[in-house]
């Protein structure tokens, strides 16, 4: 286990450094931050000058070198916006995309789950029918469409939710976080909404799949011979054997909530990280983005390492094959 | 799953989001200051927003008039010289008297300022002394005389030297050497709302980065008591959002709404204002006679740019009246110079007609009666409907026998593209934040010159010595009456040359709810002091 968790981490590592050459060469490609961060009336030696300051003036494999050199101490440059450590400007975002993508992932596993259970256990009901019909409609409707369309319906018709923004946030563990209070709250249900719906539909039909393949398994066959009540047999029996393939994608999906919420943080002017990213991009903030991707492949590996882990906790033969290997 | 969630939303409705207070103001802003410092970034952004917690020494009306602020007057006294006399009884938001020592102290500041993206030292730099006569007069010294030098000051807010840390008596040295500033605080420490001071009508409450900034009323402001208790400023960066905002009832104001969308939200019983802004939408050329124009072809490597006739030709086969008409449903207005009439600097010039016949003959007689093809780079997001614009000037382009290539991109790209000299021709805007003409003249028109900086956005490298000369002229005289004839002339020559081809004035456009009134101003500021309730009287 220890052997395999390290060779993981080296290939998590060999991830970063090629992501940070990737996007450092690609950011370098798109423009100069110069010409989108300065103000127009600025003369040629003011132009001259804050290439100079922000280290522009240098060639590319210069700049290369030093943000590599910086990089390896732990220092991942200084936003060419905020005139702040990068770092620090996307941990301060790092709370509301958290939050949003956690509550996102509680309600597509809270009633994505239980859904597609019963889809499973009666296939042909009209119940069973209408889930399934629920979930292609929520695969299918483009995300910033729903997002729209959820605003217009709760916000804009009904007036029963705010149309965007966070609201209050209260201190917590030394973060902002928004669901201890009920404007937060009310700020936080649409977006995580429409955040979970294309997750929930995902999880609805794995479990629905699985279900039914299960069902068909002699044990659970003998569950019910031996008179269990069906109740016992789909909590303990069904639902145990088809978690697996859901922790898998819980894992996965949670990791691209987070990196790649971005979509509904634009749509509800939710202040999370996928935001800051699109208006860094915008304004070609360099080491923003650099540093951001690379955060963004730190998650998305070590959410995987703890799928790993708790896969061999589900299931003691993925434990006992690794040690082999 | 709806009903799981009905019953829990119609019990968080029932909590109360009641609706805002009469005296609290929410604004959804396009976008967001990148810091509570305002001489961090010079950017409107910033100063639109900054403007209402600090105040500059003079300001700028809706229609971009000089107005006094914190001076009360000013006047030259010789070529070089300036007196500002100061208004007195003003406080800063910490009870710090507001004195000639406040101002010395900031303009020394601004050179100092780390990491600024966009400098303010712009702004100042043309100052070369500046004295306290006594402790509500400022003398203030240029090299050269600058006649713009009141307006160019509107852009620096005062910041308390006392709160900052200063010492009582402050020396000022131009580029940063000051003495006496003590230990200058950097953009950072201004999100401690004990450092953020100025005079204006709202102090600072809290930041809450990408989410909100909160302001609250100043009760010892010197000008009357403020309007609102509290003010929300909330980034909502996408237009339908932000619509959508001001719709559901979360914003009490919005600025820039999509133009589509405005009949819709004139039917939800909101109030639209709109004004004519400073903000010309151009297209420009290459012509440079010893470099190598790109991206055109069927001229035998000779650039047609360079030839009067074509320019005159391609202006000559707009139809401008229609762009305005039906691609920004009439939010716009055709344009016969570089800045809406009547403000300084503008002559009245005509329009240029519309005039497809003339437009083919004029290109015969340049020798290009097969016409040639070119590309156009525009911006695809940075002005309202901008690559429309660009697709519907190639049509038209089309039917005089020039085959357009439509380049359109994202804006950051487009800049540093277009600054590279990659386009032979291309569509971009530019705000004269001055209000008056020689701001595009030396940008945009008049020849590249590092060492004066003039020419900086006018990467085609149109060049003009008359232009020039006049333009330089201009820049040293005091008389404005003078002044202004030097910049009519300048613009007249280069616009008859067609160097430049003006195509509409922006018009920009706010939302409100029908309780709230607006003066809608030319430089496209949503300058919250100005937003006042509508007490059933306009």
């Amino acid at each position: 286990m220890i052997v395999y968790l390290i060779r993981r981490f080296g290939q998590s590592l060999l991830a970063i450094v090629a992501m940070a050459i990737l996007v450092f060469l690609g950011v370098y490609a798109i423009g100069n931050p110069v010409d989108v961060l300065i103000n127009p009336d600025a003369t040629q030696a003011e132009v001259a000058a804050t290439t100079a300051r922000l280290g522009l003036d240098k060639p590319l494999w210069q700049q290369f070198g030093i943000f590599a050199w910086n990089a390896l101490q732990g220092d991942l440059g200084t936003s060419f916006v905020y005139g702040r450590p990068a770092v620090d400007v996307i941990l301060e975002r790092l709370p509301a995309t958290m939050e949003l993508a956690l509550v996102a992932l509680v309600l597509s596993v809270g009633i994505g789950v239980p859904l597609g259970v019963w889809a499973g256990l009666k296939p042909d009901s009209m119940a069973g029918r209408t889930i399934m019909g629920g979930s292609i409609l929520g695969f299918s409707l483009p995300n910033f469409w729903q997002g729209m369309l959820l605003i217009l319906v709760f916000a804009v018709l009904l007036g029963w939710l705010p149309a965007g923004g966070r609201g209050q946030t209260t201190e917590f563990l030394g973060m902002q976080v928004s669901f201890l209070t009920l404007d937060g709250l009310a700020h936080l249900i649409l977006p995580a909404i429409n955040l979970a719906l294309f997750k929930m539909s995902l999880i609805i039909r794995l479990t629905r799949a699985n279900t039914r393949e299960v069902c068909l398994q002699d044990y659970v066959k003998f569950a019910r011979a031996k008179g269990l009540s069906s109740r016992r047999v789909v909590m303990v029996h069904i639902l145990k054997n088809i978690m697996i393939p859901v922790v898998t994608i819980i894992g996965l999906e949670l990791g691209s909530m987070v990196a790649f919420a971005i979509v509904t943080e634009t749509v509800f002017a939710w202040p999370g990280m996928g935001k800051l990213l699109i208006d860094s991009i915008n304004l070609l903030d360099r080491p923003v983005i650099v540093a951001y991707l690379m955060l963004t492949v730190l998650i998305i590996v070590s959410i995987n390492l703890l799928v790993d882990v708790i896969y061999s906790l589900l299931d003691p033969r993925i434990r006992l094959s690794e040690m082999k290997g | 799953m709806k009903a799981v969630a009905l019953p829990m939303l119609a019990g968080l409705a029932a909590a109360g989001f009641a609706p805002a207070m009469a005296q609290d103001l929410t604004v959804g802003l396009k976008s967001e200051a990148t810091s509570i410092d305002p001489q961090y970034h010079s950017l409107s952004t910033n100063n639109q927003v900054l403007q209402t917690i600090f105040e500059p020494l003079t300001s700028q009306n809706a229609v971009q008039e000089l107005e006094p602020l914190l001076a009360t007057s000013w006047e030259a006294i010789d070529d070089t010289t300036w007196r500002f006399e100061l208004r007195e009884d003003v406080t800063f938001h910490d009870g710090t008297p507001f004195t000639a020592n406040d101002v010395i102290y900031t303009f020394c500041r601004i050179p100092l300022v780390q990491n600024s993206p966009s400098s303010f030292t712009l702004y100042m730099s043309s100052i070369t002394s500046m004295t306290a006569e006594d402790d509500h007069t400022i003398i203030m010294e240029t090299a050269e005389p600058n006649p713009l030098l009141p307006t160019d000051i509107v852009v620096l807010p005062i910041l308390s030297a006392e709160t900052l840390g200063a010492e009582d008596d402050i020396t000022f040295a131009p580029n940063g050497e000051c003495e006496g500033l003590g230990d200058v605080p950097q953009s950072p420490a201004f999100n401690d709302p004990e450092i953020a001071v100025g005079t204006g009508p709202y102090t600072f409450e809290s930041w809450n980065r990408g989410n909100s900034l909160t302001l609250a009323r100043f009760d010892d402001y010197w000008d009357g008591t403020p309007d609102w208790e509290t003010v929300t400023l909330r980034p909502i960066t996408s237009d339908g959002p932000r619509v959508a905002a001001l719709l559901a009832g979360d914003v009490d104001m919005i600025e820039n709404p999509p133009i589509q969308d405005v009949p819709r939200i004139e039917e939800a019983g909101f109030k639209i204002v709109d004004s004519l802004s400073n903000r010309i939408i151009y297209l420009h050329m290459y012509q440079d006679p010893d470099g190598e124009a790109p991206s055109i072809s069927g001229t035998d490597g000779e650039n047609p740019l360079l030839d009067p006739l074509v320019r005159e030709a391609i202006s000559l086969s707009i139809n401008r009246a229609g762009i305005t008409e039906r691609i920004m449903g009439g939010y716009a207005e055709p344009a016969g110079e570089l800045l809406p009439p009547p403000m300084f600097g503008t002559s009245g010039r005509e329009v240029d007609a519309y005039d497809p016949e003339r437009a083919r003959e004029l290109l015969a007689e340049a020798g290009y009666e097969d016409g040639f093809t070119i590309t156009l780079g525009t911006p695809n997001d940075r002005y309202i409907n901008d690559e429309q614009v660009a697709q519907a000037i190639a049509q038209m382009l089309a039917q005089i026998g020039i085959t357009v290539n439509v380049d359109a991109m994202t804006a950051s790209q487009f800049f540093s593209r277009r600054n590279n000299q990659e386009f032979p021709l291309w569509l971009a805007g530019w705000g004269a934040s001055s209000g008056e003409m020689s701001s595009p003249l030396r940008s945009l028109v008049a020849s590249w010159n590092p060492e004066a900086g003039l020419g900086t956005t006018n990467p085609g490298r149109y060049s003009n010595e008359e232009v020039d000369t006049l333009v330089q002229q201009a820049m040293a005289e005091l008389d404005d009456t003078e002044r202004e004839r030097m910049l009519q002339e300048a613009a007249t020559i280069a616009l008859e040359d067609h160097g430049i081809i003006p195509l509409h004035y922006e018009v920009t456009v706010w939302a409100m709810s029908d309780d709230l009134t607006y003066e809608p101003r030319r430089d496209q500021y949503t300058l919250v002091s100005e937003i006042k309730p509508a007490n059933g009287q306009d």
